[in-house]
């Protein structure tokens, strides 16, 4: 009759003995200081940052940053053409993705369009309007390409940026709209640094002087007061150049993007400055840069300021020092960031979040302290009302958080304190389970069933209430874990594995130990 | 052993009064939340909270009158195990969420307590620092929270609309609108005794009552799978006795269900620490009222609807042999099982 049962038993036990190694374990082993096989290791359950302690943030990238740029350098770059045409229009950046020309000449259309289209047509969609004005918008195709690669370079940069700050196992995660980023440094507790990092800008710019350093009025008065549309006034930061201004070009000849090496050191009056070394396509556009213009001043440019404005003696080609006010941290910092590459757009801070040490210890130890609480109080509830079956309902109970965990592990799912809040309402929901079978039973023992069809009885009966009330909390899970952020995602990942889990437990592990029990030999009376 | 021996409570007899108890604490909710608005954690006000672990727990007003402008708008609390000295501040403003200037209310906050002589409070607790420091910061900035918002109210929404869909499918309209309005139930008395005792509005009480919905709705379902059964085999028999009947039969495992789920969420209360407290006073609350709603309320309200129209069950089944019973569920009727 139970032909099948070795097969179930074996089942029962590999599934048990798998998910132990894989989900409890290495956590066991981790307190206790036993040693684990590497394989288990790389496997071993991920605790949220809410229990290992860190910091968390969640940052949008101001992908219209990264739009402007692509504009301004777009129209800069057809101010030159249009220059090398006799053409000198206005040009005005109006909006992230959007400039306008103004004032072409009607008879010179033709030569506008010769010199515009070939570079716009690819990005722009351009709208002629009446009196020679043509305003250029980008195609909206283009804009989210360029949307979506500005928030992936902002990540792939902070992750090379976290990594140099020796985060260990560190997480950049976009969110579910796209442009915001959740940010965890485990371990990490200075997060005034780590902002500080994560959120510089880091665009670098090498600008020829074109005029100052002085005070805004009188840069102006030198232009009689109307700046030509190429040039910008650029304040100054830090050591000489506070307080002061500098009139450069909108584009820099040279940027980070063409740095190889930054690395801090000392300057000529040693104080602390950054050396930087060039990258084999950067170095012409740098020499022929400083060879062209010995005798002049360039404007170094960090984020929009001027940190310095050295002059420029000789030809430089492959390696190079920025000096100008920085301490021995600032600089080590700045060749940090200028490593790993400068963000494309600005980063906004919407939430942060610091967890200490000892406050994620501390929820450890309650979230396991209640579990086991719990967990102690339902088994010997179990024990005392359903008699011997109560058995029955611990070890399915026991194995039902066993491959909860196993399974969590497994996929690489996080543990986290909500998620733990989970864990302890599984095992009321996964108890109901077996009490629900348990009533059935005794209910058809009243009603004058032999045993063996009242346990038959109890499970098929029960299948289907079971299987409408765990669809039904598996909605209700899958709605949170959509909407839901963070933690409240691992709370309704732990209670959805669970539901599954509970489903094999409460009826295939559960009805197999009756069947065990009913084989070995005449039951006459069952103990529930 | 047996909770209620052989049970035969007239549960529909009642049915007025549970409805009318249940309007007046939700009446007596919906004014206090009114008056008093509901109390909603950093998360969807926005704002800035900051743990700090002092050597000695000191005077809490002591700690308010040391913040920046004298503690107006903060709320100060000892916070977790007293043994920690522990004490949270809160504060309804952050810095600017451009750059990384959010954090500068949470820097003044500490600033202002050393000014003030009660630290000096530095770093970040650990096994190296275990007082004057700071264990834990949160800083929301104004514009998550409202979208925070939205999504636990769609959470909300989805789920419920998906359940009473598969409700409706399962077995049939009366029953599905019963086990929605118990579950409304559920989550507005649960509401109501949030804001009586003032636990906030978090991300975890959210999850909360979603859960309690999950709950609410399972508790519920297993009573109306009963219901169903009995359709079948008590054709002679009205609704409110079949309704009767059924309720009874579940007692027991009703209670020991909802005594053993509150068990583990009293432990979670009692032992889990402070920030599972609002998510274990709702859930104890949810699944007292979720208990009380599919006894009292989920079974009468498919007797209201269904009013005196009477019950159309489908060709009685023959007896189908119990094994198989379930197998065959689906071929027969599509929607009702055969027992």
């Amino acid at each position: 009759m139970y032909k099948n049962l070795r097969w179930k038993l074996v089942i029962i036990s590999a599934v048990f003995v798998v998910f132990f190694a894989v989900g409890v374990y290495p956590v066991l082993a981790g307190h206790y200081h036993w040693p684990v096989p590497a394989a288990l290791q790389a496997k071993a359950l991920k605790l949220g940052l809410d229990l290992k302690g860190g910091v968390e943030l969640r940052m949008r990238v101001n992908t219209d940053d990264a739009l402007k740029t692509t504009t301004t350098s777009t129209a800069e770059a057809v101010r030159a053409a249009l220059a090398s045409a006799n053409l000198t229009p206005t040009i005005t950046v109006t909006a992230p993705t959007s400039f306008r020309v103004e004032g072409v000449p009607s008879d010179r259309s033709q030569a506008f369009h010769s010199a515009a289209d070939e570079l716009t047509q690819n990005d722009y969609d351009a709208n002629a309007l009446p009196g020679g004005v043509y305003q250029f918008t980008m195609k909206p195709n283009i804009e989210r390409d360029q949307r979506e690669q500005a928030v992936d370079q902002t990540m792939q940069t902070i992750d090379r940026r976290v990594n140099e700050l020796g985060v260990v196992e560190p997480s950049i995660a976009r969110q579910s709209n796209n442009e915001e980023l959740l940010i965890q440094m485990p371990g990490v507790s200075d997060v005034a640094h780590a902002k500080e990092i994560i959120g510089k800008t880091a665009q670098l710019e090498f600008k020829l002087v074109e005029a100052g350093p002085g005070s805004k009025e009188d840069l102006l008065k030198q232009y009689n007061g109307n700046l030509p549309g190429d040039l910008e006034i650029v304040p100054g930061s830090g050591g000489d150049t506070s307080g002061a201004f500098y009139v450069v070009k909108k584009i820099a000849p040279v940027t980070g993007a063409d740095l190889r090496a930054a690395k801090p050191g000392l300057d000529e009056n040693n104080q602390p400055a950054v050396h930087f070394e060039l990258k084999p396509s950067g170095a012409p556009k740098f020499g022929k840069l400083s060879g062209e213009n010995i005798g002049r001043y360039l404007a170094i440019v960090l984020d929009n300021k001027v940190i310095s404005a050295p002059r420029l003696d000789g030809r430089i080609t492959d390696q190079g020092r920025i000096s100008g006010g920085f301490t021995a941290e600032t600089a080590n910092d700045l060749a940090l960031t200028l490593r790993s590459g400068a963000l494309p757009a600005s980063l906004t801070s919407l939430e942060e979040n610091v967890v200490g040490p000892s406050l994620g210890a501390d929820s450890i130890r309650a979230g396991v302290l209640a579990s086991a609480v719990g967990m102690f109080l339902i088994i010997a509830f179990m024990l005392i009302y359903y008699k011997l079956s109560g058995i029955n309902a611990a070890v399915a109970l026991i194995c039902n958080l066993i491959i909860l965990l196993g399974l969590m592990a497994y996929i690489g799912a996080t543990m986290t304190l909500p998620g733990i809040a989970g864990f302890v309402l599984t095992m009321g929901v996964g108890v109901d389970s077996n009490v629900l079978i348990f009533e059935r039973i005794k209910e058809e023992i009243a009603a004058q069933r032999g045993v063996r069809a009242a346990i038959n009885a109890g499970f098929s009966r029960v299948f289907l209430t079971l299987l409408d009330t765990h669809v039904a909390s598996l909605i209700a899970a899958a709605f949170l874990f959509q909407f839901g952020t963070g933690p409240i995602r691992g709370f309704a990942t732990t209670l959805s594995i669970g539901l599954f889990v509970n489903l094999f437990t409460s009826i295939f592990v559960s009805k197999t130990l009756y069947e065990f029990e009913l084989s070995k030999r005449q039951v006459p009376a069952l103990s529930i | 052993m047996h909770i209620f021996k052989n049970p035969n409570f007239d549960f529909v007899r009642w049915k007025w009064q549970a409805i009318a108890v249940s309007w007046v604490i939700i009446l007596a909710g919906v004014f206090q939340i009114w008056t008093k608005g509901m109390p909603k954690g950093v998360e969807f006000s926005g704002g800035t909270i900051v743990l700090v672990r002092f050597q000695q727990t000191p005077n809490v007003d002591r700690v308010r009158q040391a913040l920046p402008g004298s503690g107006a708008n903060a709320v100060v609390q000892a916070y977790g195990d007293p043994a920690q000295h522990e004490v949270s501040i809160r504060v309804h403003s952050t810095g600017a969420e451009q750059g990384t200037a959010l954090s500068t209310t949470a820097d003044a906050v500490v600033e202002a307590l050393n000014k003030n002589g009660l630290g000096p409070i530095e770093g970040t607790c650990g096994p190296q620092k275990p007082f004057n420091c700071v264990s834990g910061r949160r800083v929301v900035g104004p514009t998550v929270g409202a979208e925070l918002q939205q999504r636990g109210v769609l959470a909300t929404v989805f789920a419920l609309a998906g359940i009473l869909v598969y409700i409706a499918f399962r077995f049939r309209f009366s029953f599905a609108v019963g086990a929605v309005v118990a579950t409304i139930h559920d989550l507005l008395i649960t509401l109501t005794f949030l804001a009586f005792f003032k636990y906030e509005l978090s991300l975890n009480v959210i999850a909360a009552l979603l859960t309690i919905t999950g709950y609410s709705m399972n508790d519920t379902i297993v009573i109306y799978d009963r219901i169903r059964e009995n359709m079948r085999s008590m054709r002679r028999d009205n609704l409110a006795t079949i309704v009767n009947a059924a309720v009874n039969e579940m007692l027991d495992r009703t209670m020991i269900t909802g005594g053993l789920t509150l068990l583990s969420v009293i432990a979670l209360f009692i032992f889990g620490g402070e920030v599972l407290k609002g998510f274990a006073f709702t859930m104890i609350v949810g699944i007292i009222t979720g208990t009380y709603s599919s006894v009292f309320i989920a079974a009468a309200i498919v007797l209201i609807w269904q009013g005196k129209t009477p019950v159309k069950v489908a060709p009685a089944a023959p007896a189908a042999p119990v094994g198989k019973a379930a197998g065959k569920a689906a071929n027969k009727s599509g929607k009702r099982r055969a027992s």
